[in-house]
This record gives C-alpha cells, structure tokens and sequence, in this order.
C-alpha cells in the first residue's frame, strides 16, 4: 500500500489540509511547469465525469505529464470480467500515479492498498470525493482570507450529499459555526450531528429558506433531487422552496460567497450569476489548482 | 422441581466452556471459532432449557484455552455468552465476552454496494460502539449495526 494516497478527507490531517492549500495558491499564480515531466499519470474513470475527470487532466496536462486510461468502464476490461484488483495491479506498473472514478463504495480504499503507486480518489459511489473538498476548501479561504471562525450556511440535499459531508468533516478543524437549511427528508444525518457534539462543533438547523443568509460568509447549495423521496407528494411542496434567487442576497454580507459542487440546476436562479458574490464558477477552475497540488503532494515534489 | 443440578453436558478436566449460546446461533459460534478443525475434544450440546435465552447451547473444549482477541469474535452474534475456564475439573475462572476493536473476516458489509460486495475483499470493520455493536466499514465507510450483522 501506498500511503501517499488520499481516499478520504480524513487522511489529511489539519496540517496537510493547510499545507496543500498553500501549494495550490502557488499553482495558482503558476500553473504552467515541467514538474510532472517524464510522468505518466493514469486516469481510471469507470464511470463517466466530464468536469472532474477534465480538471485532473488539465492539472496534469499544465505540470507536464503525460496522461494514460480510459474514460467508461465500457472501454477497459473490466467487460471481460477482469477484477478491480488485477486493474489497478496491472495499471500501477504503468503508471507513477493512479486517478480514479469508480461507482462502488471502498473500490477507492482498496485500489490504494492494492497499487503500488499513491492513488488519488475522484469520486467512490456515494462515498467519498476529498478533491471536491479541497476544492472547496481552497475556494473559502481564498474568498474570506481564513478558514478560521468562519458561518456556514448548507442548503438543499444534506442527507444523501457527499460533498456536504465531506466538506463539515474538513471544516471541522477551524471552530466553524453551521447552519443546515434543508427540508426534513433531506435533513444532515444523526451520524454527523453526533460527531459535531463530540467536538463542540456549533450548529443550527432551519427548514425555511429566508434572511438568515443574511450572516452567512459562505452559502453552500446543492440540488434537491426528486429520486431521493420517498414522497413525490412532499417533493413537490418542497421543490421551489430551496431556490437561491438574485433579490434573496440583498442584505447579505459583502464578504459572502455562494457555492457549488455543480452541476447546477435550477437551485440557484440564472439572476444569481451576475451577482459578484456568486463564486461556482471559479470554484470549479479553482478544482485544477488544488487537484496539481494533491497531486504534487502524492508524488512529494 | 429438582433442587439437584444435572450436568446435560459432561464435565472436562481441563479447557474452556462457552455457556448461554442462543439456541440457533450454536452453529454459527463453532464456524467462527474454526472448531471443526479442533484436535482436542469438542463437546456441543443445544437446545437446552435456558431460564435467559429459553433455548441455550453450550459448548466445551478439551485442553484448550482461548485469546481474547479470538473468543471476543463470538460477542459479534452472542453478547451474553459466557465462559468458564476449567483446569482439573474446577472453574477456576469465569469470564464474559466484550466486543473486539475490530473485526476482519468475519461480518459481511452490509451494504450491496461495497467492494467487498462485489470482489474478494477480506472485510475489515472498525468497533464503534461495543453495545449495541456497531461496526464501520473500512472500506466503505458504512455503518453495520447490530440488527444486520451477518456472518461470512
């Protein structure tokens, strides 16, 4: 096993979280080098991901790697039954470091303990997606200086999000101040209110949508999906109702920023885009500089 | 009602007894402690009259003593399983079960879409909470609780 992998936000500790940020803020001022030159990276999407798999690509691209794999399970040999286990085996011979998407939980965990080389997870099932986190992570700090002391506020699907996870179990280590907007179907699990009271981590939880976003510095929305009701009566009363529109950011702080994991649907209104405090966009470019420095950081350069 | 108390099962001069075993989970404690490849003389008996469980079975084992770490496993499916430790006929020592730290081999993940689902994965669990026993998927990162832990 490797354990320059990372599988899960948990394997950074506080410092490594901090130190990769660092690095990407370096990326961002230079993204163009030769550190990766005579590498070759492997990029094993065994399901589908246009703008994750696109963003490792350019951060490689713009370091000088060179890149190998396939985008669909369908083109690999994993349609000949090959194991996930014989994949990586072979595939770390190749490869000085492996990127992979893959629609089962753990195949992440087990492809790192399998592979010789450091493996970075792009996204396991419904499990984890740490690249997205950091992303996320590098987005806060850039856009409020600190990740310290800072009011979160989560909109949308808190129950099934693994971004929203992911992303409270980071911000943990900074003395964050929570607030969960979602409907009660959608409502953040026992597990991670549990883990927020074992660590004295402040935390509130609303249904309604309204001025509270007024003392938000970051606004986090996700997308309420119908598939995930059991009650397709309950969705239809809750659909509009965590909508982000343009006339709702009137009295919110200058420093607020709104953000998401994308796609975007029709939660946050195409009247946001326009507002200065609307930051998905640049969030997800910002995914090309933090994902050179996980990456330079898995291969210690 | 008898006063006298019969031994249903016969005594051993030396090992290890595990008493208050639910009936029907008799078999699936002598899997997890691989007694079928035991050199030494297993004893089991089930179904026995058991004022705590209604139906109990017991097993003892000739000339053997147990680990913890390895006697612990049987706490995944017989939390109140008890063990008496017996050295020339005499228990010299009683004992319950406590939940392992961990679990590898033994508990199947119970989520279908997990690695070890789908591949030849050893499982690998992280103890939560020992009572009620819940364990966490190394893999996974799913939660396994008590009501939905089944053997491999």
């Amino acid at each position: 096993m490797d354990n320059r992998s990372l599988v899960s936000i948990d394997d950074y500790t506080k410092e490594e979280i901090l130190d990769v940020l660092a690095k990407a803020a370096e990326f961002e001022k230079n993204p163009n080098s030769n550190i990766l030159e005579g590498k070759v990276v492997s990029s094993l999407f065994f399901e589908p991901s246009t703008r994750t798999r696109l963003s490792f690509e350019t951060a490689i691209s713009r370091m000088g790697g060179k890149i190998v794999g396939f985008t669909d399970a369908s083109s690999s040999s994993t349609t000949k039954g090959e194991t996930l286990n014989d994949t990586i085996k072979m595939v770390s011979n190749y490869s000085d470091l492996i990127v992979m998407r893959h629609p089962i939980e753990g195949s992440a965990r087990w492809a790192s303990e399998v592979s010789d080389v450091p493996v970075i997870n792009a996204g396991d099932g419904a499990n984890q997606h740490p690249t997205q986190t950091m992303l996320d992570l590098y987005s806060i700090q850039k856009t409020q200086g600190t990740l310290e002391n800072l009011n979160i506020f989560m909109v949308g699907d808190l129950k099934y999000g693994r971004t929203v996870h992911s992303l409270l179990m980071a911000l943990s280590h900074f003395n964050p101040t929570f607030h969960f907007i979602a409907p009660k179907e959608l409502e953040i699990p026992r597990a991670y209110k549990i883990f927020m009271d074992k660590n004295n981590i402040k935390y509130h939880e609303h249904t309604e949508f309204n001025e509270i976003i007024n003392d938000a510095d970051i606004l986090y929305m996700t997308r309420v999906q119908r598939e995930r009701f059991a009650d397709p009566l309950e969705y239809e009363k809750v659909k509009n109702v965590y909508i982000l529109k343009n006339d709702m950011l009137k009295d919110t702080r200058d420093n607020l920023r709104i953000l998401h994991p994308l796609p975007r649907v029709n939660e946050i209104a195409v009247d946001v885009d326009a507002n200065p405090k609307a930051y998905y966009f640049e969030q997800a470019l910002n995914g090309v500089y933090a994902r050179q420095a996980i990456i330079a950081k898995a291969l210690d350069l | 009602m008898t006063t006298k108390k019969e031994l249903q099962v016969r005594a051993i001069k030396n090992g290890t007894v595990i008493d208050h075993i639910p009936a029907e989970l008799l078999f699936k404690v002598i899997n997890i402690l691989e007694l079928d490849s035991c050199s030494t003389s297993v004893t089991i008996g089930n179904n026995y009259k058991s004022g705590m469980l209604g139906k109990k079975g017991i097993i003892k084992i000739s000339e053997k003593f147990f680990e913890a770490d390895v006697i612990n496993k049987i706490s995944l499916i017989a939390p109140n399983a008890k063990l008496n430790i017996i050295r020339d006929y005499q228990v010299v020592e009683k004992r319950v079960v406590e939940a392992p730290k961990k679990v590898e081999g033994i508990v199947k993940c119970m989520n279908p879409k997990c690695i070890t689902n789908v591949e030849d994965v050893y499982t690998k669990f992280k103890v939560m909470s020992p009572s009620p026993i819940t364990l966490k998927c190394h893999y996974c990162e799913k939660i396994t609780d008590h009501k939905n832990i089944r053997i491999k």
